[in-house]
């Protein structure tokens, strides 16, 4: 591998083999899950946002690429104790630098399909009349 | 490199005619860039250039629309266009030019038989017999069609091995089967389906054959009268030709009881205020202009094809995925999928353990190696496997053993990329 080769870097990798909070939320409030159609890669987040608008903790699952799950591990990583307003203002620009690496447009989807189920989910609580049953 | 001059093809004289397969990638001022291996032949193929010299003559020195002009121009077009469908119907044994339908592609030429034959055709309750290993462009026309005409779709199976259960072809055949839709060779397993077999029971049972024969038509001999094939589906840009233009064959008296697919110009007898009456075959199912310049590349290509040898090709294809059986197999973590070189074309398609196939090409193409990742169109066909994505190398004439090797070294480096502890 070329050493300029940023794409597989160790920071990255390490998101991707030893994820950050990847599993359940204990007490979620929130969650969404969306799927990469393109390619398979799935990604569910679950939020626990208080009522002061703190997200307490958020969890991913998911299922593909390195960069679409080392993606998911940052951005948790990034959000749990921020506001949900933090949150909102946290731009498809913002995950792209916070990923680091650069990647072409194809991949930059990979990058984005986490924050965008993070974007969602703000507005997606559990049990609500639209029907996002708690996870067993 | 070698240039696997054992498997009785002139390689290096062959790759010299594709100007871009000499290309560096990757090249930075520190960094001499690596050799491009083109293995995604399965998606499209690269151009000689017989084929694009034969493209540029016709922009350069006789283009013009066909069947209007009475100027020259238009006759030459015109002329060159027709002796591509000759060429066409040479090469894959059709009895007449007028059952060679110049489409856009193999997707287009399955719609126009869904459309045109399936409306006309098709009432509720008959069934239309599909494979699990077909690419949606011969899955998604028939839910269609399906949808239209109270048709149902039925399936029939594939083995773990990724081979079509012919063994109980007879349990899925009734008179209520008005077609049998089956890939020639399957995009993502490279298994060689045995259509003879399937076109003389399929018959049998009063039914009709399309093939999806965008992977076999560029690679082995596809004689329609042989097969016994009622429609026959593919695309240039599979076979050295340019992108934009495929073939439908259909049997002429199929074809002349069928409606139109689209309507327009050049596909009408006359119009009237009151309506219109169809064009003879081939025009009646080429509305507007069709692809002139990119059926004239495709005829320069199946000229290439010829000279070559299909036969020669496929036997040097099935060198390529022997070895590459061979090298792969030898890598720990790498599943291959379907049924063993002796029984595919020119297709290997496998996955790796604990890394995403997307990762795996992302790697390879680190390394020069151009494959294809992803359930490559065939998604009914990844959940009957149980897996979302696979990486796919598909060899072409061009391809030599040493890029076979380049594959497994590179498969051998994403490995190491992913396994640091």
């Amino acid at each position: 591998m070329a050493p300029d080769d940023e794409l597989y870097q160790e920071r990255i990798l390490d998101h991707y083999e030893e994820p950050f909070h990847r599993g359940h939320c204990p007490r979620a409030t929130h969650a969404h899950q969306s799927e990469n159609r393109l390619c398979g890669d799935v990604v569910r987040l679950e939020l626990a946002i208080h009522d002061d608008g703190t997200i307490r903790d958020a969890w991913f699952e998911g299922e593909g690429c390195c960069i679409s799950q080392a993606a998911a591990s940052m951005l948790v990583e990034r959000i749990c104790g921020r506001s949900v307003e933090e949150v909102k203002a946290f731009s498809a620009q913002d995950m792209l630098e916070l990923f680091g690496a650069r990647l072409t447009p194809n991949r930059q989807k990979c990058c984005l399909l986490a924050w965008q189920t993070a974007q969602a989910a703000l507005y997606a609580p559990l049990d609500s009349v639209g029907g996002n049953p708690k996870p067993k | 490199m070698s240039q696997g001059a054992d498997t009785g093809l002139d390689v290096a004289r062959l790759r010299a005619d594709f100007p871009i397969l000499a290309m560096l990638l990757h090249q930075r001022d520190d960094r001499p860039g690596v050799a491009l291996v083109y293995l995604d032949n399965g998606a499209s193929t690269q151009h000689p250039r017989q084929v694009i010299e034969a493209i540029n003559e016709a922009y350069e020195h006789y283009y013009a629309n066909v069947h209007r002009g009475i100027h020259w121009l238009s006759e030459q077009s015109t002329e060159r266009y027709e002796q591509a469908r000759r060429t066409v119907q040479g090469f894959i044994g059709a009895a007449a030019e007028e059952e060679v339908i110049f489409t856009r592609g193999t997707t287009e030429s399955v719609n126009l038989v869904a459309r045109s034959w399936g409306d006309a055709n098709l009432r509720p309750g008959d069934e239309i017999l599909l494979t699990e290993m077909e690419h949606h462009s011969n899955i998604v026309p028939w839910q269609q069609a399906a949808a239209r005409t109270g048709a149902v779709i039925r399936w029939l199976p594939i083995s773990d091995e990724g081979r079509l259960a012919i063994e109980r072809l007879d349990e899925f055949l009734s008179p209520r089967t008005k077609l049998v839709a089956v890939t020639a060779v399957s995009n993502v397993l490279g298994t060689i389906n045995p259509l003879e077999t399937i076109a003389t029971a399929a018959h049998g049972a009063g039914a009709l054959v399309l093939v999806d024969a965008a992977q076999s038509v560029p690679h082995q001999k596809s004689d329609v009268a042989a097969l016994g094939v009622d429609f026959l589906a593919f695309s240039g840009h599979k076979m050295l030709g340019p992108s934009g233009v495929g073939v439908l064959y259909g049997r002429r008296e199929l074809l002349e009881a069928m409606p139109p697919f689209q309507g327009g110009g050049n596909m009408i007898h006359r119009v009237t205020t009151e309506g219109f009456e169809p064009a003879e075959l081939p025009a009646r199912f080429e509305a507007g202009t069709p692809p002139i310049v990119p059926a004239i590349g495709l005829g320069a290509a199946i000229d290439y094809l010829t000279a070559v040898g299909i036969g020669a090709i496929h036997a040097h294809e099935q060198t390529l995925v022997a070895r590459a059986h061979e090298v792969l197999s030898s890598i720990s973590g790498v599943r291959l999928l379907g049924p063993g070189p002796r029984h595919t074309g020119g297709i290997v398609s496998f996955t790796l353990e604990r890394v995403h196939a997307h990762d795996v090409a992302q790697v390879l193409d680190r390394y020069g190696v151009a494959v294809r990742a992803g359930h490559h169109c065939a998604m009914p066909l990844h959940k009957r496997l149980g897996i979302t994505a696979t990486t796919r190398a598909s060899f072409y004439l061009y391809n030599t053993l040493a890029e076979v090797d380049a594959l497994g070294r590179a498969v051998e480096e994403t490995k190491r990329v992913f396994r640091r502890k």
